[in-house]
């Protein structure tokens, strides 16, 4: 008996001194960000690992999620007689949620497990402590650039996942089912409000971006430097990024739209 | 030194597509480049009861678009509501006794504002106020009329 209240004692303990490390090394990231206006070339590196490599898949997701809101709206919406509003759903959904949501789900998937095992590695092979041998500061050097190119492609990543959405739902909507085009745009540029919807979307992407990164970045540096330790490490990072990304969407909607 | 310059040629690339891809959003998709139209002048109208009419809603003339309302108010002393109707400067020639209406567009639609043109020779002008103004019908009263009505046929024989 007394064994479980250890167990569970040792757990919230390790939990809050985890937390503790993680606050720790994010000032550190901040910090350390000056130094991304003296060497500019390592966040232009870290933005193409993140973000380029990145644009694909979701250019491709938000097309197909685009054309599924397209279709399903157009049955739900037609049973009303309102198929006119297809461009008002599919817009209001990709604008408000799925476009900040599924893209940090995606970056979290594509670009944090990489982020993780790179870091994870780089400490299991003692890189980062040959780094600080040279005297250079491997929080700075490594882990800044990285964390300020993920909070800097988000959001770019998530606009561009939304705008190809509506192109998909246009195009099924329209194309497909017959949606009266004009109707089509006007309602949706009638109902989405610039700042309501595109700027808390923004918003919103950009505390996905900062929240996975750093997820990614922590359970990198924190890894147990064995090759089981690093890939704990990874998997642990895109399921607690995955969940984070989930609850603060939840307590964001409820700020910004409640 | 050719590797260097693909990576930041693509890293451009992607930051250009972002900031279009948030431009299409802003302009295409959001109501921005309606709001930016700010330009018209602005006219009051004093209603006894606007029903469930928003800011931004539209103002129409003969089912033409003519302006937006810009602002909601209520009036203390007079217990009316003031709203602020914002006609863009193209429709320049709606005549002081014109009449402004709430109607309803549909039967669950959005509330609008119809103004029907009176015949009076001046027109309105900026700071202006309607005078002749007709009140949103409210589904309960239009109810509660009609059962009183019915109550009233049953006992006169």
């Amino acid at each position: 008996m007394i064994n479980r209240f250890i167990h569970l004692g040792h757990a919230g303990l390790s939990t809050i001194a985890s937390l503790g490390r993680a606050s720790l090394l994010l000032f550190a990231i901040i910090a350390g960000g000056l130094t991304l206006f003296i060497r500019p070339r390592l966040l232009i590196a870290q933005l193409f690992n993140i973000g380029v490599l990145s644009l694909l898949i979701v250019a491709v997701s938000g097309l197909f999620v685009g054309m599924v809101l397209g279709l399903q709206g157009f049955t739900i919406l037609s049973q009303f007689g309102a198929a006119q509003s297809l461009g008002v759903m599919v817009a209001a959904s990709l604008v408000r949620e799925l476009g900040p949501v599924v893209t940090a789900l995606l970056v979290a998937g594509r670009a944090g497990s990489a982020l993780t095992a790179e870091i994870g590695l780089m400490k299991s092979t003692e890189q980062l402590a040959a780094l600080e041998l040279m005297a250079v500061d491997p929080i700075q050097r490594i882990l800044t650039p990285r964390f300020f190119a993920g909070v800097l492609a988000m959001p770019l990543l998530a606009a561009l996942f939304s705008a190809v959405g509506i192109m998909g739902g246009y195009l099924v909507g329209v194309g497909l089912l017959g949606v009266d085009d004009g109707a089509f745009w006007s309602q949706m540029q009638d109902k989405i409000d610039f700042y309501d919807d595109i700027i808390n979307g923004v918003i919103k992407s950009i505390v996905f971006g900062w929240v996975v990164t750093w997820i990614a970045l922590f359970n990198g540096y924190d890894a147990i430097p064995t090759a089981a330790g690093v890939s704990r490490a990874t998997t642990r990072g895109v399921v607690t990024a995955a969940l984070a990304v989930l609850g603060l969407d939840f307590i964001l909607t409820a700020l910004m739209f409640g | 030194m050719n590797s260097t310059r693909t990576l930041e040629l693509t890293v451009g690339i992607f930051i250009a597509i972002g900031i279009a891809a948030l431009f299409f959003l802003a302009m295409h998709v959001s109501n921005l480049s309606q709001l930016s139209q700010t330009t018209g002048y602005q006219v009051t109208a004093r209603f006894d009861n606007i029903g469930s009419l928003k800011v931004r809603a539209p103002v129409s003339m003969a089912g033409v678009r003519v302006g937006r309302v810009a602002a909601i108010n209520y009036d203390q002393t007079h217990y009316q509501a003031i709203v602020t109707l914002q006609i863009d400067t193209a429709y320049n020639r709606i005549p002081t006794d014109t009449f402004a209406n709430i109607f309803t567009a549909g039967l669950l639609g959005e509330q609008y504002i119809g103004l029907d043109p009176g015949s009076s020779e001046d027109y309105l002008a900026a700071g202006s106020q309607i005078e002749h103004t007709q009140s949103a019908l409210v589904l309960e009263q239009l109810i509660g009329q009609f059962l009183f009505n019915k109550a009233g046929e049953a006992t006169t024989p």
